[in-house]
């Protein structure tokens, strides 16, 4: 197998807050220890809640944080100091793609400007072949020449997350980072976004690492899917598995709680307790507090992400206990 | 006898632009009625015009009866007593819904007082008692806190305690999960639903989500530009969508298990309200549109038991092309 377009190894980010005005000082571990490989080709779906650490987690990966340890390795090359030369013409390999795209683009120019932009930064071509690359772009995604002509303001959100798109790929780049690229868009604008990502993965052969709240989103446009849980991956693997058979607690609570038409009321797990709060992580295993199988080991030790099958990896302490073996059997069928 | 609601051709136009279009919807005791569409739809509209929450610039006509009564225009004072007294709304942002500077015990109480008429020490009871009803720990301690102090799901929490002091026959709840995390919807819409088991409250749910209308209610009516275009009970709006834009709607939603199928895109946008189509407002996206949908909008007719839809096109004739794009 060749090596990995994109490996992450143990990275850890922290940051200091304050607990009120006058409070003492706290660490807030966002990413406590996150580890996994994205192949050339392959789309990495990270689904997790507000607070688990996800964005976080896709803005080390495109280097535009640094870890506090740990390493993100980028076509087996460690990635360049921010801000030096080579971490800029890194940029032109990998981009990023925001959910607001009103936030994204600057109101005051054209979006045929802005999506020529990157191609001038990183003096791509000469004048008459960024314009010819330009209209190129809009066209890949769907907007026509005169939409180009237009400013932010004057399109639809669908067509600005699609222009945000057509500049993310105007240095031809290798990896992209989607966070939450549909989240904002209505039901039919999102499932045209959605299309056109998949449609332009398969052409040009991007490498992505896909982050979203949203459990069928990430299910249709990711082959592999890691589950984040208060800086921690919990569960990763072949996203129809790990759908269709969830090992983790806090997996299955995530699918039970995804509704679906047609599935009425079905055995939902409803989950007590908060949201997991970044600033105060439970000691042990940061689930247990809402884990309806949580025993003493849970509250003592933090499990780590063990392989359990071929491409599936859970970190549950249950699972050491052979206390949830009928999923385990579903997914191995 | 008269339905618990009744929504008789309700129009509204912000500066001579019309968002709704004649809407005629019913609500019966008990029922959990939900409302989809996207953005721009008029399905919150649709309840504030109802509830007389819009700007008074804003033109509204039709009719609105609350048992046989008409509200729709009636005088501020019986108005209040039935906002929060009768029909309570709850929002998707809780904690702009709440006042920041005010205890949230103060909140409810204020509820308390309007539509119960307590007084002295039963209000500060009777709010512990909502904060604890709707699942908020240590209550006699919370009254005293202030939303900041909560989650975003306890804030909608206390949305729903404040929602409940005035004993409602509806609860109107527009969105109230769209703000939340996937564990927490689960809760929230749980604790709806058992608040509904225990007092026989009626619901409208109003969500931009097919799936949460499709598990948490009984009847579904699905809004598009200003106009219902299908309405069904919601396993069988689902199961066998007839309207070609709940088919499309049903078809963008990838699935969560089974195999993967390429997403039916509805092609284009919702029309600009200001430049409305003459005919159906949604034949220029659909794919079985032909002339007859260019003329008039559809009207809302039955095709079955307590079945509606909006569309000119033969209901058996529709299927086929449709179920292809989908199978693509």
């Amino acid at each position: 197998m060749t090596a990995p377009l994109v490996k992450v190894d143990a990275i850890v980010r922290s940051y200091r807050m304050r607990t009120g005005m006058f409070g003492r000082v706290a660490d807030l571990r966002a990413v406590d220890g996150v580890s996994f490989d994205i192949r050339r080709g392959e789309t990495l779906g990270l689904v997790g809640e507000s607070g688990s650490g996800k964005s976080t987690t896709g803005r080390m990966v495109l280097g535009l944080e640094a870890p506090d340890s740990g390493s993100v390795a980028f076509e087996q090359a460690a990635m360049p100091a921010i801000g030096s030369a080579p971490w800029r013409s890194q940029r032109a390999r990998m981009q990023m793609i925001f959910q607001d795209p009103l936030g994204a683009l600057d109101r005051r120019w054209t979006i045929a400007r802005q999506v020529r932009e990157p191609l001038d930064i990183h003096a791509i071509g000469d004048d008459a072949s960024r314009a010819v690359r330009v209209d190129e772009l809009l066209h890949s995604v769907g907007l026509a020449h005169d939409q180009g002509l237009r400013y932010p303001h004057e399109l639809s959100g669908g067509q600005r997350q699609r222009a945000v798109i057509a500049r993310a790929l105007a240095t031809r780049p290798d990896f992209l980072v989607c966070d939450e690229p549909v989240s904002a868009l209505d039901v039919s604008i999102q499932a045209q976004v959605i299309n056109l990502l998949i449609d332009l993965q398969a052409e040009l052969g991007l490498t992505m690492l896909f982050i979203s709240h949203d459990l069928r989103v990430v299910r249709q446009i990711s082959r592999r899917v890691a589950v984040m849980y208060l800086g921690r991956i919990v569960e990763l693997g072949d996203a129809d598995h790990l759908f269709a058979a969830p090992q983790h607690p806090y997996t299955r609570a995530l699918v039970s709680a995804s509704p679906a038409p047609g599935r009425r009321n079905a055995e939902r797990i409803v989950l007590t307790g908060d949201p997991p709060n970044p600033a105060a992580r439970p000691a042990g295993c940061a689930f247990h507090p809402r884990c309806s199988h949580a025993f003493a080991r849970c509250r003592m030790e933090s499990p780590k992400l063990v392989e359990i099958a071929p491409d599936r990896s859970v970190a549950c302490h249950l699972l050491d206990a052979g206390t949830v073996p009928a999923a385990a059997s579903e997914a191995a069928a | 006898m008269a339905p618990l609601v009744s929504i008789e051709n309700l129009t509204v136009a912000f500066d001579g632009v019309a968002v709704l279009h004649g809407i005629d919807l019913q609500v019966e005791r008990g029922e959990a009625l939900g409302l989809v569409g996207e953005s721009g739809s008029g399905k919150s509209v649709t309840w504030l015009a109802a509830l007389g929450l819009l700007p008074m610039a804003t033109s509204v006509g039709g009719r609105v009866r609350l048992e046989g009564a008409d509200i729709l225009g009636a005088p501020p004072g019986k108005l209040d007593r039935i906002r929060g007294g009768r029909i309570a709304m709850i929002f998707q942002d809780p904690a702009s819904a709440l006042n920041p500077v005010l205890p949230v015990g103060k909140q409810i109480g204020e509820s308390l007082v309007l539509h119960r008429g307590l007084s002295g020490a039963s209000i500060r009871s009777e709010a512990r008692h909502l904060l604890d009803l709707v699942g908020i720990p240590d209550p006699e301690r919370r009254l005293s806190s202030y939303p900041h102090e909560f989650s975003g799901g306890q804030n909608q929490r206390i949305m729903i305690a404040m929602a409940l002091a005035g004993n409602p026959d509806l609860l109107v709840a527009d969105e109230p999960t769209t703000a939340l995390d996937a564990t927490i919807q689960s809760q929230i819409l749980e604790l709806i639903g058992r608040v509904r088991r225990e007092t026989g409250m009626a619901l409208v749910l109003i969500s931009h989500d097919l799936g949460v209308v499709a598990e948490n209610c009984d009847r579904v009516a699905v809004m598009y530009a200003g106009r219902i275009v299908e309405e069904a009970a919601a396993d069988e709006l689902f199961a066998d969508p007839r309207h070609p834009y709940t088919l499309g709607l049903t078809g963008a939603l990838p699935p969560i298990d089974g195999p993967r199928r390429r997403l039916t895109a509805i092609p284009g946008m919702v029309p600009n309200p200001k430049a409305m189509p003459p005919g159906c407002a949604f034949a220029p996206r659909c794919s079985s549109s032909d002339r007859r949908c260019e003329d008039k909008p559809p009207r809302l007719r039955a095709i079955g038991e307590r079945r509606r839809i909006a569309c000119v096109l033969e209901t058996g004739a529709l299927h086929p092309p449709l179920l292809e794009a989908a199978a693509e």
